[in-house]
């Protein structure tokens, strides 16, 4: 059981994060670059010091701000994948994985067991006798991986560890990894820009902008309930967050949303209301429409993309507040005569709406 | 290309006429006297003493002034590299005011009944001084040069402070450390100025190469050209190691890599 | 300086030197001088320049041995004063010195202590003593040639012990490459005693040292030659210069340096030198 809140305070740059993983489970914790995921590993590894907030690992403290607590890398059971793997250039693969087991005082004659034992977990024993920079970047890959899991560890963490791969490669070893994590008996913190590897590994994800939390639960959850505007255009969708402008008006109400009211068909109640509209929920006007669509946008065609690739439908990305996403067909393209840059009214109505707390 | 020509001239020819200065019958003879012999040993004794002094002295300095940042950090480097652009004279002034029998640590010295000066140790004193900064300036390029993702993955496995240091730091910085080591020894073992001031000349117990030739000098040049030819040849063999070790030892590392350590 | 325009109006009234000097005055005078001459040197040319306006005096100060070496080598120079003949007979074998080197100065060794005298010394029998840590020059510098032989000359003396100069020169810890540094490690209390010219305890030194005086007739008296170089540039003022040196003023000033005449009949020289 991980349990963590970790405050880092950098000029600019503020990390205020805290979320709890399940021993066995894997949590991705996604965003853009430039969010703080690293941060978050390097404050978990013991790398750097909390501002404030606390580390605790099944029961064990690593770290607490408050108590002026830190315990160092070394003495963290740990194991850290960086993102450029960092194997040392000076030992072979085989001192590579040796390293941490020399450096805790493991008895001379169980290393070479436990070496080999984690050379066939990640399926590399052969290259035990390399040289580190003899190695493809899966095969660096998976010494690095070896070279933490042989110590052990109760906390795995994982940086990018696809993103210095190529495409090939990276397929691979995404299933091969997923199946190695789902065995693993450690909390394993993966962080990662690619919404796709967050939907992949996380049981649980945590979605990072600009350094807090901007939504964290379970995969399914995710995909059903964006609450960020990363989740949704991650999901697919298109999101509105705001209030409801009169609780008590049924059937029908609006919500306030910084970028204009949006009619549903009845408000749940008071507090922060999510909206989600699918892309198909849209209609495309060339006038301004009337009869029953409540919600009308307009905008100019930003970009056109076939849906699938080549496919019988086409995804509209316009330029309205906020930015909106339909899906409509390669007819009704044909048929508007659309084109980058046009302005067009984008229409949905209020039973089109998907609305949660 | 025609003031690159002249550099090359420059450095080369006065070398090239001590070494055509003598004859080298003349050369082996003069070379097998005893003052010569002497001073032979005593400056391979001193400069290899000093060079030890300066590594182990030398390497927590680099280590933390590559590391660290902190408050007149820059006063501290330049205050290192002083030796550096001191005239050695200076130098060794500066060591006889310091550790001579009426300076601020002679006397302390004094009361625990050594005195430095005009002894063989105070020649490894002077040597270290002016030596140490060649030392301790290539030892922090290198540590600076040591990616950080190495000491924290090592950190990360185990590894405490000390075992990083000198399992991932040391070996990595190693070529810029060996040729640092290399050039403050050529620098020791061509000191002149310092040793002479602080130290004196006392033929076996003071008296380096370089005394010796500048005593020789005054009386007798060809022993003086016999005595440069052999600091020069010296010199030679250590700044050519220096170029040749580093690619010889990474060929062996990577030998070694072939075949894994039980 | 009255003294020194009637040198200077004696030596440009000889016809072969008026000739020489008709063309445009050279305006650098450059002095080779051994290293125990620099205080009395440098005020001897500031004698001159005073007297000879826009003319410079530019001096080399260093062991004797070594200006010999660098004049040998070409280097350019009017002057050249030894602190000893040996240097003086070198520079003239090689074909460097034009007319006969003169003797205008001589100086002789004394013991010095710094003035804090760790060691106790009270006599020059006092440095025989063992564990006194003496400073001499090394043997290839006059200064050091001439310590010893005075230590040799103590050995016989009476109320010295036999063997002094063994025992003195066991008590050496540094053979120094020139004189002033024997003077300079003594000063700063490193040494407890050290054999100097006479002429090396200025006034700034003798603060710091107490000076024994070696008795004549064991010292070793350094007879200083000086001479005009055939190379000279400037040969007619360097005349000026050697006559000023060996003039009663000139004598004067080097006498308030330590330095003693080079004869009672110091001033007869002048002529001798100046001749062509």
């Amino acid at each position: 059981m991980l349990d963590v809140r970790l405050v880092k305070r950098r000029d600019a740059f503020a990390l205020d994060v805290a979320f709890q993983a399940k021993g066995g489970s894997t949590t991705v914790v996604v965003g853009e670059s430039g969010v703080g995921k690293t941060s978050v590993l390097r404050l978990l590894a013991g790398l750097d010091r909390l501002d404030d907030g606390h580390v605790s690992l099944g029961g064990e403290r690593y770290a607490d701000a408050a108590g002026g607590l830190h315990v160092p890398a070394w003495r963290r059971e740990v194991g850290y994948v960086a993102q450029d793997y960092a194997l040392f250039p000076h030992l072979s693969v085989y001192e590579n994985v040796a390293f941490g087991l020399r450096a805790g005082g493991t008895p001379r004659h169980r290393i070479r067991p436990m070496v080999d034992d984690a050379l066939g977990l990640v399926g590399i024993p052969e290259l035990a006798t390399r040289a580190s920079h003899q190695l493809s970047g899966g095969q660096q890959q998976r010494v690095a991986l070896a070279r933490a899991l042989v110590l052990s560890p109760r906390l795995l963490l994982l940086d990018e560890p696809l993103s210095s791969l190529d495409l090939q490669t990276r397929r691979v070893v995404r299933v091969e990894l997923r199946g190695l994590l789902q065995r693993l008996p450690c909390v394993t913190v993966y962080v990662t820009h690619s919404p796709v590897e967050a939907l992949v590994f996380g049981d649980q994800v945590v979605v990072l902008d600009g350094g807090r939390v901007a939504q964290a639960g379970s995969r399914d959850e995710l995909l059903r309930y964006p609450r960020s505007p990363f989740v949704a255009e991650l999901v697919g969708t298109n999101l509105f967050v705001g209030r409801a402008a009169d609780p008590l008006t049924r059937p029908s109400a609006t919500i306030r949303t910084p970028e204009g009211p949006v009619a549903i068909e009845a408000s749940s109640g008071p507090g922060t209301v999510y909206l989600t509209v699918s892309p198909r929920e849209i209609t495309l006007y060339l006038a301004p429409p009337d009869g029953s669509a409540q919600n009308v946008f307009e905008g100019t065609v930003l970009e056109l993309v076939p849906e699938p690739p080549g496919g019988e439908r086409v995804r509209v990305v316009l330029g309205t507040r906020p930015i909106l996403v339909a899906e409509v067909t390669r007819e009704a393209v044909a048929a508007l005569s659309l084109t980058e840059g046009m302005q067009v009214y984008a229409s949905f109505k209020a039973t089109g709406v998907q609305q949660y707390a | 290309m025609t003031l690159g020509g002249v550099l090359v001239l420059l450095l080369g020819l006065p070398l090239l006429s001590l070494v055509i200065g003598i004859a080298p019958g003349d050369l082996v003879a003069r070379l097998q006297e005893p003052f010569i012999l002497q001073a032979l040993r005593l400056s391979l004794l001193t400069s290899l003493a000093s060079t030890v002094i300066v590594v182990a002295g030398g390497l927590p300095v680099a280590y933390v002034l590559a590391t660290y940042d902190f408050r007149g950090k820059r006063a501290i480097e330049a205050f290192i590299d002083l030796p550096m652009v001191l005239p050695p004279t200076v130098a060794g002034l500066a060591l006889l005011v310091a550790f001579g029998r009426t300076g601020l640590a002679g006397q302390a010295l004094g009361v625990a009944g050594i005195a430095l000066p005009f002894t063989t140790l105070a020649v490894v004193v002077a040597q270290a001084f002016i030596a140490a900064p060649f030392f301790v300036g290539a030892a922090r390029a290198g540590f600076a040069g040591v990616d950080g993702s190495f000491l924290d993955a090592a950190a990360t496995l185990r590894g405490a402070p000390g075992y990083v240091f000198f399992r991932v730091l040391v070996p990595l910085a190693a070529p810029s450390l060996i040729a640092g080591a290399a050039m403050s020894w050529a620098r020791a073992l061509g000191e002149f100025g310092a040793t002479i001031t602080f130290a004196g000349n006392m033929p076996g117990i003071t008296q380096t190469m370089p005394l010796a030739v500048y005593l020789a000098l005054q009386s007798d040049l060809e022993a003086a050209i016999a005595l440069s030819v052999l600091l020069l040849a010296i010199s030679f063999t250590v700044l050519l190691t220096i170029r040749l070790v580093p690619s010889r030892l990474a060929a062996v590392a990577a030998a070694r890599a072939r075949r894994p350590a039980g | 300086m009255n003294v020194l325009v009637s040198i200077a109006l004696t030596v440009l009234a000889t016809p072969a030197l008026a000739a020489q000097s008709a063309g445009p005055a050279p305006s650098r005078l450059i002095v080779y001088a051994a290293a125990s001459l620099t205080d009395a040197f440098r005020e001897l040319g500031r004698m001159t320049e005073g007297s000879l306006p826009g003319l410079s005096v530019q001096f080399n100060f260093a062991g004797s041995q070594q200006l010999a070496l660098q004049l040998e080598q070409g280097a350019p120079a009017d002057v050249f004063a030894s602190a000893d003949q040996r240097w003086m007979d070198r520079a003239t074998e090689q074909d460097l010195v034009a007319g006969e080197p003169a003797v205008f100065t001589r100086n002789r060794l004394v013991a010095i202590v710094p003035s804090t005298n760790p060691a106790r010394i009270g006599k020059l029998q006092d440095l025989a003593r063992r564990g006194t840590k003496l400073i001499v020059a090394a043997e290839a510098v006059p200064a050091g040639k001439y310590s010893r032989e005075a230590l040799q000359k103590l050995a016989d003396a009476p109320g010295f012990p036999s063997q002094y100069d063994r025992r003195v020169l066991a008590n050496v810890v540094s053979q120094e490459e020139n004189v002033k540094a024997v003077v300079a490690k003594v000063q700063l209390g490193e040494a407890d005693a050290g054999v100097v010219y006479r002429s090396d305890v200025t006034p700034a030194v003798s603060r710091y040292v107490r000076v024994f005086e070696i008795p004549d007739p064991y010292n070793v008296i350094a007879s200083y030659p000086i001479a005009v170089l055939k190379g000279a540039r400037n040969a007619g003022t360097a005349r000026i210069f050697v006559a000023l040196v060996s003039s009663d003023a000139g004598q004067r000033v080097l006498q308030r340096h330590g330095l003693m005449p080079a004869t009672t009949a110091a001033a007869a020289a002048v002529p001798a030198a100046v001749q062509p």
